[in-house]
């Protein structure tokens, strides 16, 4: 997996579909593992990006055709992350709070938004914005060095 | 996706060939569960064989609660063999808390031989 020009590690363009979200996640999983990401890491890594791949394939490109920029860059405790897409933005311009869903007895279980539950508890620093009809998301992942 | 079911006395086993149950996965998963938990609608438990399966997301996660659903109040979903990132999938959301999970399928319920 090529390094990119501006100091990422790791850089994949996606076509917004989960298949080929699949795929970027294995080709991802593969380059941090012939980095000497540890098995837990690249777990924490492919849980997050495989949540944050879904929700734009899901909702910023919604059947439409796109591609989704990620760039990797891995620090000696973090690994730094960019999402880019050109769908939809996020409903009000926010990220979702991710609120744990509920298990009994709080309530019944849910069959969805675990997504952004997911993104918050394994994350720091999660950021959104939008400019020039892009979503920037950038995050941290702390690795079992930190 | 290939499920491979197998009757023991009082339970299902259904062993899930697949590594990812993941948005491209979880519809699939669920409809060839829904044919599972329909034709053998006797079965008070049904556990699956997680052992293949090396991620899931929250997708496939929802799929699982609803393969729950679908069996409705008396009937019991249970999971063996969760690998490390489903496991942590499970263990963060609290839903390994709504399913009795195994470390393994019990010795006595594998294939002999």
């Amino acid at each position: 997996m090529p390094g990119d020009p501006d100091g990422a590690d790791l850089t994949l363009d996606i076509p917004g579909d989960a298949l080929a979200v699949r795929q970027a996640l294995q080709a991802m999983v593969a380059a941090l593992t012939s980095r000497g990401l540890p098995p837990g890491d690249r777990g924490t890594a492919e849980i997050v990006l495989a949540e944050v791949l879904n929700n734009i394939v899901e909702h910023a490109y919604a059947g439409r055709q796109g591609l989704i920029h990620v760039t990797i860059r891995l620090d000696a405790a973090t690994l730094e992350c960019r999402v880019v897409d050109d769908g939809q933005p996020m409903p009000g311009d926010a990220l979702p709070p991710g609120d744990p869903p509920p298990v009994p007895p709080e309530g019944e279980p849910a069959e969805g938004g675990f997504g952004w539950f997911l993104i918050r508890s394994l994350s720091q620093d999660l950021t959104y914005r939008r400019a020039d009809g892009r979503n920037l998301l950038s995050f941290r992942l702390a690795t079992s060095a930190a | 996706m290939e499920l491979v079911a197998e009757e023991r006395p009082g339970l299902l086993l259904v062993s899930i060939r697949a590594e990812r149950i993941d948005a491209a996965a979880a519809i699939q998963f669920k409809d060839r569960m829904r044919e599972l938990v329909q034709a053998h609608g006797g079965a008070p438990r049904i556990m699956l064989d997680m052992s293949h399966v090396a991620f899931l997301d929250s997708s496939g996660l929802g799929a699982v609660v609803a393969v729950m659903k679908l069996m409705g109040p008396d009937r019991q979903l249970e999971l063996a063999g969760l690998t490390p990132t489903v496991e942590k999938v499970f263990r963060l959301t609290r839903m390994d808390s709504v399913f009795t999970v195994h470390p393994l399928v019990p010795d006595g319920l594998r294939n002999a031989g």
